[in-house]
C-alpha cells in the first residue's frame, strides 16, 4: 500500500508530519510489517532534545528489537501514551493512533528528507 | 530505525542481509516446499530460514499463537529433513549414532533422541520413527547436510542403506487442541486412540502418509508426511474442511508463532538452547541419553551425568514488559552467571519469557538474577521448564 503523502520519510523508516511549530513522528508500516507485533516502545521524555540521525528511542517486537532515529532536531512536547501502553497500536495504525512523539523544531529542511513516492520507490511499496 | 543484527541473524538462520537498517531475505536459490504457492496465495511474509523461503507469519504472530493454542492452526514444516535408514544393521548404525536406545522401540514409535560429537556436543536433536520396513528420522533444516555428511563418515563396517527424501516429500504440523477432533472426522483411521509419539500410516483416496503425535508447539496435534504431489490437495481440504473461509478452524500459522509456541512449552530450539559446544545433560535432555549403551558421545556424557554439569537450562519469569535477545549476560550481584537463549514476550503468559544457560549453583527455581540488557538491568526469577503446559 502506497505510503501517505502528506509527509516526509526517511532511509531508517521513520515519518515526520509538519504541523506548523512542530512535526508528529512515527514509523513507516514497511518498519511494522518487518517488525511483526510490536510489545515494547521505549520514548523519550517531554523535554528531550533530538538531533538528527540519533537515536532518540527503542521498539521491540515478538522478533526484534530496534532503534528509532531522529529525523529532526527538536524538543519532545508531546509523547502518544497510546503507543505505550498499548504497542499493538503501532501494528494498527502507524500513521494516525500510532504516531510516537511531537517535536518542536525551527524551520525542517526536508530536502535530506524523502517523499512517499521517493520512499515507496527506495523500498519497493506499492 | 536500524535492527540489532545479532538477534535477528540468529532467528533466520543468518539468511539476512542488512541494506540501511532494513533486512531482507535472499530471494535467490532458497528452496521452495510444495506449499509455497499456498503461502504467498495467504499473503504470507516469507523469509529465508536454513536456505529455505519460509511463512514467517500470515495474519500476525501472536493471533496465530493464540489460535494454535485455542483451535488448530497448519504449519508447513517440510523445510525439516526427512531421511530414512534400511538395512540389516540401520538399527545397530543409528544406536552408534543416537543418544537413545532405539532397539526397544515397537513398530509405530517414536523416540526424540540428540545425535551428539564425541565430546557430547549437541549435532542435531531429531525424532526416529521405526516404520515397519524403515526407520524415519526427522531433523532440523539447518543441521540436514551437516547430518549427512556425518552419517556418511560413519557408516563405514555397517548394511545400512540412507536416503534423504527431503525434497520429494512433504510435511505439516496440525497442533492444537481442537486437531484430532477434526481429524477424525475426516480420516478413515481414527488418531485419537494414537498415543503420543507414535505413528501409524494411512490412506486417503489412495494417496498414502504417515501421522505421528508430536509436535512442537505444546499442544496435541500431529505431524503428516506426504508425498510432494499430495500435500497441496491435503492442505487445502484441511483448510475447507469446515467450509468456514477466514474463520476457519484451522488457521495457517508460520515459523514466528511456532518459535514463541516452543518457547512456552520450553522446547529447545536447535542454534538458541543446542549447538556443538553444548551438552544435553546441561540442555536438561538427560532423560533422552541412554546409560546402556555406547554411542558416539557416551562417554563424555556418561562423566557429565556422574560429576553434573558446570552449567545449567533455565526459564526465567522477567520483570519487565522489555524483551531479552539471544546472548545477553545473566547476573547474580552483578557478576555474570550466564548467557540468554532465547526470550519473547508470551502471549499466554502475558509477560516476558525466556531461556538461558546459567551456572548451576544458580539454577535453582526461585533464585534472583538480572538480565543485562545493553546496561538496562532487568530483574528475572529462575523457574521450572516450561512455562506453559496444556490442561489434561
Amino acid at each position: 500500500m502506497a505510503s501517505p503523502t502528506d509527509r516526509f520519510y526517511t532511509e531508517t523508516h521513520e515519518w515526520i508530519k509538519l504541523q506548523g511549530e512542530r512535526v508528529l513522528l512515527g514509523i513507516t508500516r514497511f518498519a511494522v510489517d518487518e517488525l511483526t507485533d510490536v510489545t515494547f516502545v521505549e520514548l523519550p521524555a517531554i523535554g528531550k532534545t533530538l538531533t538528527v540521525g540519533k537515536a532518540f528511542g527503542e521498539i521491540e517486537s515478538v522478533k526484534a528489537t530496534s532503534e528509532l532515529y531522529a529525523p529532526v532536531d527538536g524538543a519532545v512536547v508531546e509523547v502518544n501514551d497510546a503507543v505505550k501502553n498499548d504497542p499493538s497500536t503501532i501494528n494498527q495504525d502507524p500513521y494516525e493512533a500510532g504516531w510516537l512523539v511531537a517535536v518542536k523544531t525551527g524551520p525542517v529542511d526536508t530536502s535530506k528528507l524523502m517523499s512517499a513516492a521517493q520512499y515507496d520507490a527506495k523500498f519497493n511499496i506499492h | 530505525m536500524t535492527s540489532y543484527a545479532k538477534s535477528l541473524e540468529m532467528l533466520f538462520g543468518g539468511d539476512i542481509i542488512f541494506l540501511t537498517g532494513v533486512f531482507l531475505s535472499h530471494t535467490l536459490n532458497l528452496l521452495k516446499t510444495p506449499f509455497h504457492e499456498f503461502h504467498v496465495s495467504q499473503g504470507a511474509k516469507m523469509v529465508g530460514f536454513a536456505g529455505w523461503d519460509m511463512p514467517l507469519l500470515y495474519r500476525g504472530i501472536i493471533a496465530e499463537h493464540q489460535h494454535t493454542r485455542k483451535s488448530a492452526s497448519v504449519f508447513d514444516v517440510s523445510h525439516m529433513g526427512r531421511v530414512k535408514f534400511t538395512g540389516p544393521d540401520a538399527v545397530k548404525f543409528l544406536n552408534h549414532l543416537l543418544t537413545r536406545n532405539i532397539a526397544g522401540a515397537a513398530v509405530g514409535q517414536s523416540l526424540y533422541s540428540l545425535v551428539c560429537n564425541e565430546n557430547g556436543g549437541v549435532l542435531d536433536d531429531v525424532i526416529v520413527s521405526r516404520m515397519e520396513k524403515y526407520h524415519l528420522m526427522v531433523c532440523n533444516a539447518s543441521n540436514r547436510l551437516k547430518l549427512l555428511a556425518w552419517f556418511d563418515r560413519h557408516r563405514t563396517g555397517f548394511d545400512v542403506q540412507i536416503s534423504d527424501e527431503t525434497l520429494q516429500t512433504a510435511m505439516v504440523a496440525l497442533q492444537g487442541p481442537k486437531v484430532i477432533e477434526l481429524l477424525d472426522a475426516v480420516l478413515p483411521k481414527p488418531v485419537a486412540g494414537l498415543k503420543r509419539y507414535h505413528c501409524m500410516m494411512q490412506r486417503y483416496m489412495f494417496i498414502p502418509f504417515t501421522v505421528c503425535r508430536s509436535g512442537y508447539t505444546g499442544e496435541d496435534g500431529v505431524e503428516v508426511i506426504c508425498g510432494n504431489s499430495a500435500a497441496l490437495m491435503a492442505i487445502k481440504f484441511l483448510l475447507k474442511s469446515d467450509g468456514q473461509g477466514t474463520e476457519s478452524l484451522v488457521q495457517p500459522a508460520g515459523l514466528g508463532a511456532r518459535d514463541t509456541l516452543r518457547l512456552e512449552a520450553g522446547m529447545p530450539l536447535y542454534g538458541h538452547e543446542l549447538s556443538e559446544t553444548v551438552d544435553p545433560i546441561s540442555a536438561g535432555l538427560n532423560w533422552a541419553v541412554a546409560k546402556d549403551k555406547d554411542f558416539i558421545g557416551s562417554k563424555a556424557l556418561a562423566g557429565l551425568v556422574q560429576h553434573g554439569t558446570p552449567q545449567k537450562l533455565v526459564g526465567l519469569l522477567v520483570d519487565s514488559p522489555r524483551t531479552p535477545r539471544q546472548d545477553m549476560t545473566v547476573l547474580a550481584g552483578g557478576k555474570p552467571v550466564g548467557r540468554i537463549t532465547s526470550a519473547t514476550a508470551s502471549p499466554t503468559m502475558g509477560r516476558t519469557i525466556a531461556m538461558a544457560y546459567v551456572q548451576s549453583e544458580f539454577s535453582e527455581p526461585g533464585t534472583a538474577v538480572e538480565v543485562d540488557l545493553r546496561g538496562t538491568p532487568l530483574a528475572a526469577t529462575v523457574t521450572k521448564l516450561p512455562f506453559y503446559k496444556r490442561a489434561g
